[in-house]
């Protein structure tokens, strides 16, 4: 307690910075929602939307720059990559709407959007 | 600029050098090359024992020397901005007196999170990292009191060769 008072700002800075963080991730997770399909963007373009109600697996990218990309029971996960750090395949599955797989130094960015999708590849059967 | 000054640049780089490097042993966060901010301990560090200037300098040659060291260029990017909004930050809290050690290097620690989100959402060109923002919100808090908290110890404990 004796801290407290010599450090009353700091204490009050870090629980309004802790209490900000909590509310944004309480926020994030009571207003999460189960995603339709994902998409795929390289460079910034969006290569390919595929939908999470189909189990498939698809290559991504070209020798030597590739990440393999699993849809299974309605969650994505790169579960190849050779990619220096391999940090797109620790990253594992992902699921909710807004959620994201990324592979930095391949330029990759897996996100999971909410709907059916639209435009490219649109699962019209 | 004289010897002792040289001498006592070397070691808090050296240290940021090993923080960075032992912050590489440690599992990502689940954004790739943004990290948890221990080096920000010797940063912190210089901020008191020297001045602003130094610790800005003391930041770009860790940046520059990691890179080099470790070779992520991807990552780069990431450090620099980090670096900048945390140091600036840090510089302007620490100016109002208001607050400790402690209270800066949480607001660096935050501010070098943020903005390593923030470029990479530019870089990537998606607003999906969104989702990260909390956790990398609440880590850098309590890595900046715990940063805070050392760098207050060793500011007073380790001597001042003058
Ligand atoms: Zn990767």
């Amino acid at each position: 307690m004796e801290w407290l008072k010599t450090h009353r700002n700091d204490a009050i800075l870090i629980a309004a910075l802790m209490l900000l963080g909590g509310a944004l991730a309480v926020f994030l997770y009571a207003t999460r929602q189960d995603g339709g399909y994902v998409s795929v963007q390289m460079d910034g373009q969006t290569v390919m939307e595929l939908p999470l109600s189909e189990d498939t697996q698809v290559l991504l990218g070209e020798d030597g720059h590739t990440n393999t990309l699993v849809i299974r029971n309605g969650t994505a996960q790169v579960v190849e990559a050779d990619c220096p750090d391999q940090i797109c395949v620790r990253q594992g599955a992902v699921q909710y709407e807004g959620e994201s797989i990324v592979c930095l130094p391949h330029k990759l960015v897996v996100s999971v959007e909410g709907g059916q999708g639209s435009g490219i590849d649109a699962n019209t059967g | 600029m004289k010897a002792s000054k040289v001498a006592q640049y070397g070691l808090i780089t050296a240290l940021a050098l090993v923080l960075s490097y032992l912050e590489s042993l440690l599992p990502p966060l689940g954004v790739p090359g943004v990290k948890l901010g221990l080096p920000n301990l010797a940063i912190v560090f210089a901020l008191y024992r020297l001045n602003w200037k130094d610790a800005c300098i003391i930041s770009l040659m860790r940046v520059v020397l990691v890179t080099l060291l470790f070779g992520n260029g991807a990552a780069l990017a990431y450090s620099v901005a980090g670096a900048a909004l945390s140091l600036s930050l840090m510089g302007l809290l620490k100016r109002t007196g208001k607050f400790s050690s402690v209270g800066v290097s949480v607001a660096g620690g935050v501010a070098h999170n943020a903005g390593q989100i923030l470029v990479a959402m530019a870089l990537l060109e998606t607003s999906r990292l969104a989702w990260y923002l909390p956790v990398l919100w609440i880590s850098g808090t309590v890595a900046g009191v715990l940063i805070g908290v050392v760098s207050g110890v060793l500011v007073e404990r380790v001597p001042d060769k003058k």
